[in-house]
């Protein structure tokens, strides 16, 4: 039976709900010493020095040490995975990351100094008794301020703060087509700074074994052989023989999981020093100051359209904010996976994007669920929405005025992307029928009669997934390749065992890959096993991110399939004396073309693992295929959102009062995980959007939002419930014909949320709002532009 | 947290002892400020003296006129208690409304009140009520028990056994809350009793107040019209990243109204 396309229910999920999950933190080795990282309390300090000895002597302390101890021991610094360059040509200020801070703290979190002891109780007494002498220093915090003349340095070695000045795009074009325009709309507007905020915190185990030099090391990552390549090949000098990287289930990542962290090296090399195991788990409150954070940009935006609404050119200047030091992909994010997304869903033939990336005082900042996009898709639909206002015309006939037609593909965007398909008016259509769009007005009157302004928004999303030809992502700096690998194991009585390079980190791939392997071999679901997260197990794979899982990897798991099936077509053809071209493969058997006579897929395996009858001069025994696979493009997932929210005139309040999301994935292989992707997305687009705003002291550098008393999450009740569809277009240059659907809902989600708010506040004469829109700032709006009316 | 002797005394009498004996020990109720306190390493305490294990601080009784809430009683509890609902159903919706279900299965209206948290819920109800709070030594009345940030009238060995609280003819918890904590950014208390209107606001300022002129007032006229002109000032109240004074101030005003409008 087939069960591609049908809402199959997650294997996984009886072990995660009824506490029979492997996460890291439960897992204990004979031995095992617990770490307790010293951060510092300071944005920026020179470090005068560190006493450590009343540490040492502490009770149960097995060892104490300082960035002064790994330098001396040869570690070398966390490296950075992509290299971006400036408009002049020249390659990114790329300052070193030690792993543990040397002579300078650059942020509140930043680690200092590791103890290990025999319980985390007494490594915590004795992290009170180290002692670092800091000469504070001022610190750089606000990534505009920090561009300008006479801040504060965070790095040497990038002057004035900045890491690079990159641009993309045709700027004479651009600069043509903006003096031809009839109309030109300008913004300012910021992507507010987020915390990510798994479920599960980070936690490392490291384990050295004397007998044979071996380091394990248990980790919460998305992508455990890039943790493998990175902290052997360049912090540890480990050969990859010698460095088994375990990811077991890990409990949402959101791209903070992906990068390689300092714990990780430091409890691997500690390991190594007092040959016991050493873990490391994260708290909640360590995890604000020490996972990379996301977002952050300020920017400046002009459209330039024509008298029919044309969009001409779009211009657009943004300062990215990337902390205190270069996270494993930072530079990429307000780059290629921006700038290259600034088409959106338009026509727009002139493009022209330049971004300064700035170091702070602050945490790092690197991808977080959407990655550039969100930010990209902002930016846009914001400039979108307000030049319908500013020319008087319906936000969707504007877009739809712009829209690239469904018979364009593909298309060549003026931003180096080019998309394989798509109907963006189709789906803007079905949300605008699914949200009754033509009913609003009187929906806003009647809220008016409560005391609500209500205001209802669109937005349209592209992004760019399945992340993604080597190739391509290597000529744009990426200094790692970005295909995806898989082993497809037949075993002898015909079960199967899938090893993907692919992570799963709450994205159900052991249902979604269980179902691809179920339908093509025509097995049950029960008879097939997915394994991930270990370096010892599975081939060498990029792991999860970029909604790649299904493009990349489950494309990778086809190709492994279609080799076992060319292999048992051989096979079968010998037990059916037929010719190999007259057998065909389906529902499970290998049948002589026009006969009845047929082999299962469990009787060809158990001949080539039991080879008495076998073609054993021209085939190997066994039925196990690896598949590397290399995408020829990106993914192109796009979407119309429409929000629908009510304010509060007394207090600002808002209420999302109706969200409908129409998305193209693609083909869509469990449309259940599909929808709890959509929902996780847009829980966290309308989070960043009404809730969630990272706040530091511009001037002390303290995090201020560093619990969850401060830092709004989205809980259920913030949320309405969503009215999801899908309008499908298969992606061209995948055999699946997916697209990927995990970041789509928080990249669609906050554009759409703050049109909503802004065609709200319209009656009051507000064109902008920044995130998050919480109450006292809609409250403060309301009364600011109250003023002049009542005073006309 | 640092290392602490814990104790689980089954008598008040035991609870003074040990209390007595250490001067450096504290006393756990429900634990939902404390724990969190001490897992932050932000308390030291060389005892914890946990009064769990005293069956007489839990429960609720009706004593005809008011409510007899034992101190270790549960925010749940009274949010499902049938005679919390019939006799002051606005306590039992107050307490439905304090932070998410697991502090309500664990959190005490005797840990509340006497943590005094400026943005905590029940210290509007009890001083909204007008109700009285019964310790090992004596009855002290709302309006004298709340006198500071964090600060009460009780001594460091008193302990709060119970509240006693008026059935009020009518009245109204309206709380504003913080997105993120579910604190009260500002939470309005109003009932009308035979002895008069009582308004009291939580979270505002830096401990529970009374709003003197909402009440005489709404003495006279009890509609949310009322108090509509009845500015508070901003002096002196609470002002965070959350909601600056002007805010708060504002919304003391909102939720008054619209308080006295669900006493219905």
């Amino acid at each position: 039976m087939a069960t591609i396309g049908t809402p199959v229910r997650r294997r996984e999920d009886f072990r995660f709900l009824t506490g029979g999950g492997t996460y890291t933190d439960d897992i204990n080795r004979p031995g095992q010493l617990y770490a307790y990282i010293l951060r510092s309390q300071h944005a920026h300090a020179r470090i005068g020095g560190i006493d450590t000895a009343p540490a040492q002597r502490s009770s149960g302390v097995v060892a104490v040490y300082t960035g002064q101890d790994m330098t001396a021991d040869g570690v070398g610094g966390l490296p950075c995975g992509w290299q971006i360059h400036s408009k002049d040509g020249s390659p990114m200020a790329e300052p070193p990351h030690p792993v543990l801070a040397v002579d300078r703290v650059r942020y509140v979190g930043d680690p200092v100094a590791v103890v290990i002891a025999d319980t985390l109780a007494l490594a915590r007494d004795a992290a009170e008794l180290v002692n670092v002498n800091y000469a504070e220093e001022p610190a750089a915090i606000d990534p505009v301020a920090a561009l300008q003349p006479g801040a504060p340095q965070v790095n040497s070695e990038a002057s004035g703060n900045l890491c690079y000045d990159w641009q993309l795009g045709d700027l004479a074009a651009v600069e043509s087509a903006f003096a031809k325009a009839t109309r030109i709309v300008r913004l300012d507007l910021a992507n507010n700074r987020l915390v990510p905020n798994a479920m599960e915190p980070r936690a490392a185990i490291g384990e050295f074994n004397r007998a044979t030099g071996e380091y394990t090391l248990y980790t919460t990552s998305q992508n455990p052989h890039v943790i493998r390549l990175l902290m052997g090949a360049f912090v540890l000098h480990i050969p990859e023989a010698r460095l088994r990287v375990v990811a077991p289930d890990v409990g949402g990542g959101f791209g903070s999981k992906i990068y390689h962290y300092p714990e990780e090296a430091i409890v691997t090399w500690a390991a190594g020093k007092v040959h016991r195991p050493v873990k490391w788990t994260a708290e909640r409150s360590e995890s604000f100051i020490s996972d990379a954070h996301g977002r952050d940009h300020v920017t400046h935006v002009e459209l330039a359209l024509d008298a029919q609404g044309k969009f001409l050119a779009l211009k657009v200047s943004t300062v990215a904010n990337l902390g205190a030091y270069l996270s494993t992909f930072a530079p990429a994010i307000p780059t290629y996976l921006y700038g290259t997304l600034l088409a959106g869903t338009y026509t727009t033939p002139a493009i022209y994007c330049e971004t300064k990336a700035v170091f702070t005082n602050t945490v790092p900042i690197d991808a977080y669920r959407g990655a550039g996009r969100p930010e990209a898709t902002f930016v846009l639909e914001r400039i979108v929405d307000l030049a319908a206002d500013e020319i008087g015309m319906d936000p969707a006939e504007l877009r739809r005025r712009n829209f690239i037609p469904k018979d364009a593909y593909p298309y060549q965007t003026p931003v180096a992307l080019q998309y394989d398909s798509g109907d963006y008016a189709a789906t803007l259509e079905l949300a605008l029928k699914a949200a009754d769009y033509q009913g609003f007005e009187s929906r806003r009157r009647e809220a008016m009669g409560r005391g609500k302004l209500r205001g209802i928004g669109i937005a349209t999303y592209i992004e760019a997934c399945g992340i993604a030809p080597s190739a391509v992502v290597g000529s744009l700096g990426a200094r790692a390749g970005l295909y995806e690998s898989a082993e497809v194991r037949v075993h002898p009585t015909g079960s199967v065992s899938v090893l993907t390079g692919t992570h799963s980190h709450g994205q159900g791939h052991e249902t979604t890959f269980s179902q691809l392997v179920a339908d093509t071999f025509g097995i049950p679901i029960d008879n097939v096993e997915i394994v991930h997260g270990d370096t010892d197990k599975i081939p060498y794979g990029m792991g999860t991110y970029g909604s790649r899982s299904i493009a990349v990897g489950g494309t990778a798991i086809v190709k492994a399939m279609d080799k076992v099936i060319a292999k048992g077509r051989k096979i079968a053809a010998h037990l059916l004396e037929a010719a190999e071209a007259d057998v065909e493969f389906k529902d499970g058997k290998f049948t002589v073309a026009g006969t009845d006579r047929s082999r299962t897929l469990g009787e060809v395996a158990l001949t080539a693992y039991v080879p008495h009858n076998y073609p054993i001069d021209e085939l190997e025994p066994g039925l196990d295929e690896t598949a590397f696979y290399d995408p020829k493009n990106f993914t192109f997932p796009s979407g119309a959102y429409i929000a629908e929210v009510e304010i509060d005139l007394e207090t600002g309040q808002v209420a999302v009062v109706n969200f409908t999301a129409s998305d193209d994935f693609g083909r869509i292989i469990n449309p259940l995980i599909v929808a709890g992707q959509v929902h996780g997305g847009l829980a966290q687009g309308i989070g960043q959007a009404l809730l969630e705003g990272c706040v530091y002291d511009k001037a002390s550098g303290q995090l201020l939002t560093g619990s969850y008393n401060d830092y709004a999450m989205p809980r259920a009740d913030d949320l309405p419930t969503f009215a999801l569809s899908t309008n499908t277009t298969l992606c061209t240059h995948n055999p699946l014909g997916v697209k990927g659907c995990g970041e789509a809902g928080a990249i669609g989600a906050p554009a759409a949320i703050t049109n909503a708010l802004v065609d709200a506040l319209k009656p009051l004469g507000v064109r902008h709002l920044d995130m998050p829109a919480t109450s006292e700032k809609l409250w403060r709006t309301i009364q600011q532009h109250r003023a002049p009316i009542a005073a006309e | 947290m640092y290392e602490f002797n814990y104790h689980q005394p089954t008598s008040l009498d035991e609870v003074a002892r040990l209390l007595g004996a250490n001067e450096e020990a504290k006393i756990v109720a429900g634990g939902m400020t404390l724990v969190p306190t001490l897992k932050f390493r932000l308390a030291k305490p060389s005892d914890l003296v946990d009064l769990v294990g005293i069956s007489s601080l839990r429960g609720i009784t009706d004593a005809g006129d008011a409510l007899v809430i034992g101190a270790m009683t549960r925010h749940a509890e009274v949010e499902r208690s049938p005679l919390v609902k019939q006799g002051i159903p606005a306590l039992a919706a107050l307490a439905h409304v304090i932070g998410d279900p697991a502090v309500r299965n664990r959190g005490t209206i005797g840990g509340s009140i006497s943590n005094n948290d400026p943005a905590a819920d029940y210290p509007a109800a009890v001083v909204g009520l007008g109700g009285t709070v019964q310790t090992t030594r004596r009855e002290i009345a709302a309006d004298n028990f709340f006198t500071g940030m964090f600060e009460t009238a009780l001594d460091r060995t008193e302990i709060v056994t119970a509240v006693r609280l008026p059935k009020p003819q009518a009245a109204c918890y309206m709380k504003f809350k913080n997105p993120a904590s579910r604190y009260a950014i500002v939470g309005v208390f109003v009932a009308r009793t035979g002895g008069g209107v009582r308004v009291a606001v939580t979270g505002a300022g830096p401990c529970v107040f009374r709003v003197p002129e909402m009440e005489a007032a709404l003495a006279r006229s009890f509609t949310p019209d009322a108090i509509k002109d009845i500015a508070i000032p901003q002096d002196g109240l609470n002002s965070d990243i959350h909601a600056s004074a002007e805010y708060r101030a504002h919304l003391v005003g909102v939720m008054a109204r619209r308080a006295v409008a669900g006493c219905g």
